[in-house]
């Protein structure tokens, strides 16, 4: 059978890759941020898993104005890095799961969230960043990833709760796939930061670092955090910590906290990480 | 019966909600136009002519040639599509976060790796500092 072994929570910001991108990961600025990565790049490396559940989300890249869906999992044999303005990223193509992803998609539905099935659909930065910080610079992903986007750019975005029930429901999915499978989930985004406006650049230290001490053991806490107050604490970008609800309820009940770091900055943006192995 | 927005007291911040989309859907894309290289091509070589192409407002067209950001979101623009005018000019997202807040990108650059923006004075508008 397949199951859900373990979570891992990242950042994606876009300049994180280049530095992985122009080999700039030990100057000064970037050193501090990647060595906080290195628990993490050895400890998969044992691991192996075998799918990634990559959720993410799209940053104008693949979903313009014309269609916003809510919760987007990607079910094709494969997916382009995408050219976001000044070129691919120089990294592998990512390799789907299609059946695990349309078993998923069949089973979650069935459980009443309604997912947008994607065909065809190129990955930006808030897939391709989490996989260089795991895996480096490989000449192919060492692994197959199932995208699963999730839209919070448009409002109304789906709630923290909304978020974690539904990883819930994708645990049981995956428990209920036959073919013996180790699949990690990765919630991805935040934490702080606001890219827009005469408030640009703010960073909540305190509340990011309260958000870490819960994840693991009172994620009923944070599942109820409104969105205003994610706006009001951890910036108009913040919001993007729904996602990582939506790994933490995919882990079960009860789960250990493995490895964590924090860094400011990343450009405009807190970088947190923390690695959950599931217990249930 | 309106739609709560319990966001519409912090300072300094647009959330892109139903209304904002509505405004600024032919400015947003306009922006995504921006992702083919072609389209870029085009765009520079004659901005007036290009914008002329997309029904959006003279406002509209006005803030994205003076590359008035805070402007481009206040008439409906997400900072997501936005971002695809300054790449086209070669500039970065930490540039036109520098812009938007009228600091230098040297001070906006040493604000952040001192641990940023300061949530303190900062939650509501009209707090105190």
């Amino acid at each position: 059978m397949a199951r859900i072994t373990a979570g891992i929570g990242a950042s994606h910001v876009p300049l994180i890759g280049r530095a992985i991108d122009t080999g700039d990961t030990q100057s000064d600025y970037w050193k501090p941020l990647f060595d906080g990565f290195d628990f993490t790049t050895k400890w998969i490396a044992e691991e192996q898993p075998d799918v990634i559940f990559l959720v993410y989300n799209d940053h104008a890249t693949a979903f313009s104005l014309d269609m916003v869906p809510t919760f987007a999992i990607g079910c094709a044999e494969e997916f382009a890095p995408a050219d976001e303005g000044f070129g691919p990223r120089p990294v592998p193509m990512v390799e789907g799961a299609p059946d695990l992803a349309w078993h998923v998609a069949q089973s979650v539905i069935q459980q009443d969230f309604d997912l947008t099935i994607v065909n065809k659909m190129d990955v930006d930065h808030g897939l391709t960043v989490p996989l260089s910080l795991m895996y480096g610079q490989p000449k192919k992903w060492p692994v197959k990833v199932i995208p699963f986007a999730v839209n919070v750019v448009v409002y109304p975005t789906p709630s923290g709760r909304r978020c974690y029930n539904l990883g819930k429901a994708i645990r049981n999915a995956v428990d209920s796939f036959d073919e013996d499978l180790n699949v990690q989930i990765w919630g991805t985004g935040g934490m702080s930061h606001q890219l827009q406006g005469p408030r640009a650049g703010l960073i909540n230290q305190e509340w990011d670092k309260r958000f870490l001490d819960r994840l693991a053991d009172k994620p009923e806490e944070l599942a109820d955090i409104a969105h205003v107050e994610y706006i009001r604490e951890t910036g108009s970008e913040g919001i993007e910590m729904v996602m990582w609800l939506v790994m933490r309820g995919a882990l079960g009940d009860k789960v250990t906290e493995l490895h964590r770091h924090y860094h400011v900055p990343a450009s405009n943006t807190a970088v947190g990480h923390i690695v959950l192995e599931s217990q249930s | 019966m309106a739609l709560e927005k319990p966001y519409k007291d912090v300072p300094g911040t647009t959330i892109f909600d139903s209304e904002m989309a509505r405004k600024g859907y032919h400015l947003n894309q306009f922006c995504m136009s921006l992702m083919k290289a072609e389209n870029r091509a085009r765009f520079k070589a004659d901005e007036h002519a290009y914008l002329s192409e997309w029904p959006m407002s003279e406002e509209q067209k006005q803030a994205v040639l003076g590359r008035d950001y805070n402007g481009m979101l206040a008439l409906g623009g997400n900072i997501y599509f936005l971002a695809k005018i300054f790449s086209s000019d070669g500039k970065s997202f930490q540039y036109a976060a520098a812009l938007m807040t009228g600091m230098s990108e040297e001070d906006y650059k040493a604000m952040m790796v001192s641990g940023g923006r300061s949530p303190d004075g900062n939650r509501y508008i009209g707090e105190n500092k």
